[in-house]
C-alpha cells in the first residue's frame, strides 16, 4: 500500500507552483519578445553595436581617421 | 501529521486566489478600451509591442484592484457581495495583497515603459496611485461623489493606449477619457437602485443612502445628458467619422431616453416592476460604451481602405 496522502492543501500548492512556473515562463518570452522586435527595427546593427562586447566599427573608423590625421 | 492538522490549514491560496486579487472582470473592460486607444491612434506600434501593452495596462489594472482590496478587507468583511474575496476568507494575508500589489504595479510600469514610452508609463503610475489611494484611501469612505471620482481612475486606460502608441496626450485621448468618465456615474447608480447593498452597514457613503434614490435619479439624468455633448464631440476629431456619429447620436438617444424613463419613476413604481427601468439603464450603459468605442475602432479600419473619417467620406480635409 502506497504511503501517499493527497489533501486539497497539496493540490492548491500545486496550482500555486504551477501558476508561478506560467507567469515565469511568460516573462521571459516578453523580455526575449520585446528584445527580438526592439533590436529588427533598427535595421542597421551598428546602431546598436554599443550595447554588445563586439568591436564598435563607427568608433574604430573613428579612431583611424583621427590617426591619419596626427599623421605628418 | 494528523487531519486534524491538516485541516486547520486549508486556508492556505491558490494560484486562482491571487488571480482573484486583481479583479479580472473589471479588467475586461480596462483591456477593451485601451485596445482601442492603441488601435485608433495615427501611429503603428509592433502587434507584439501592442499585446504587451496592453498586458502591462491590464497587469496595472490588477495591482490596483489588488491594493483596493488590501485597504478593504475590513469592510469587504462585512458585505455579502464581498465577504468571499480572498482577504475577508481567510485565503490571503493582507500583506501579501499589498506586496503582490506593489510588485506589479513596478513592474507593468516599468515594463509598459521598456515596452513603449515614459509618458505611457507615467500615466499608468498615476491611475494606479490615484485609483489606490486618493480614491481608496482617501475618498472611498468620505463622499457619497466616490464613484465620480473612482471613474476617473477607469477613464485613463484609452488615454495609455493613445499615449503607448504616439507618446503624446491629445484632444483625442482626452476626449476618449472623458467619455468614460461621464459614462461612470450613470451605469454604476443605474445599478445601486436595483441592487439592494449593505454599503450602509460598512458605513461607505454611497448617494442612494446618503441623498436618498430620488436624488440618484436627477444625478442619474445629469449625467446622462451631460455625456452627450462628450461623446458627439469625440466624433468631429481626427478619430471619429460618420459612422461613429452615427452609432454615437443613436447610442446617446437610446441611452437618455432609458435614463429619463428612470427619472420620472418613484420607488412604489420601481418595485412594482422589480426596477425593470432601472435594470434596462444599466443594460444599455454596457452597449454604450462597447459600442461607442467599436465604432472609434471600425473608423480605423475602415482608414484602411480610405473610407475612414470625415475626409473618406468627401467631408472636409
Amino acid at each position: 500500500m502506497a504511503i501517499y496522502v493527497e489533501h486539497e492543501l497539496h493540490a492548491r500548492r500545486r496550482s500555486r507552483n504551477l501558476g508561478m512556473l506560467a507567469v515565469l515562463l511568460a516573462f521571459v518570452a516578453i523580455v526575449f519578445g520585446m528584445t527580438i522586435v526592439k533590436l529588427a527595427r533598427t535595421g542597421d546593427p551598428s546602431a546598436f553595436e554599443g550595447f554588445d562586447h563586439d568591436i564598435r566599427y563607427g568608433l574604430a573608423a573613428e579612431a583611424e581617421r583621427a590617426a591619419g590625421e596626427d599623421t605628418p | 501529521m494528523t487531519h486534524a492538522s491538516l485541516d486547520t490549514e486549508v486556508r492556505e491560496a491558490g494560484f486562482g486566489d491571487y488571480v482573484e486579487l486583481l479583479k479580472p472582470r473589471v479588467m475586461s473592460l480596462v483591456v477593451f478600451t485601451a485596445l482601442a486607444g492603441l488601435l485608433v491612434a495615427p501611429a503603428n506600434l509592433h502587434p507584439f509591442e501592442m499585446l504587451v501593452a496592453i498586458l502591462c495596462i491590464a497587469v496595472g489594472a490588477g495591482a490596483s484592484g489588488a491594493l483596493n482590496m488590501w485597504w478593504d478587507a475590513d469592510i469587504d468583511v462585512l458585505m455579502k457581495r464581498t465577504r468571499n474575496r480572498p482577504i475577508p476568507a481567510g485565503r490571503i494575508e493582507p500583506g501579501e495583497a499589498l506586496a503582490l500589489g506593489v510588485a506589479l504595479s513596478g513592474f507593468a510600469v516599468v515594463m509598459l515603459w521598456l515596452d513603449t514610452n515614459l509618458l505611457a508609463a507615467g500615466l499608468l503610475a498615476l491611475t494606479i496611485f490615484y485609483y489606490a489611494v486618493i480614491y481608496t484611501i482617501w475618498l472611498k469612505r468620505v463622499t457619497p461623489q466616490n464613484i465620480v471620482i473612482g471613474g476617473v481612475a477607469g477613464s485613463f486606460p484609452p488615454m495609455i493606449g493613445w499615449a503607448a502608441a504616439t507618446g503624446t496626450v491629445s484632444i483625442e485621448s482626452i476626449l476618449m477619457f472623458a467619455v468614460i468618465f461621464m459614462w461612470t456615474p450613470a451605469h454604476f447608480w443605474a445599478l445601486a437602485l436595483f441592487v439592494k447593498s449593505d454599503y450602509g452597514d460598512a458605513k461607505v457613503p454611497m448617494l442612494t443612502e446618503t441623498h436618498g434614490r430620488r436624488s440618484t435619479r436627477n444625478h442619474i439624468l445629469a449625467y446622462a445628458v451631460l455625456q452627450v455633448p462628450v461623446a458627439v464631440a469625440l466624433g468631429f476629431t481626427s478619430i471619429g467619422g460618420p459612422l461613429y456619429m452615427a452609432v454615437a447620436v443613436a447610442v446617446n438617444l437610446w441611452f437618455l431616453a432609458a435614463c429619463i424613463r428612470v427619472w420620472r419613476r418613484d420607488e412604489a413604481q420601481a418595485e412594482a416592476d422589480r426596477y425593470a427601468a432601472e435594470k434596462r439603464a444599466f443594460v444599455i450603459s454596457l452597449y454604450y460604451l462597447f459600442l461607442h468605442f467599436s465604432a472609434l475602432i471600425a473608423e480605423r479600419v475602415l482608414g484602411i481602405w480610405g473610407w475612414g473619417g470625415w475626409s473618406g467620406w468627401g467631408f472636409g480635409g
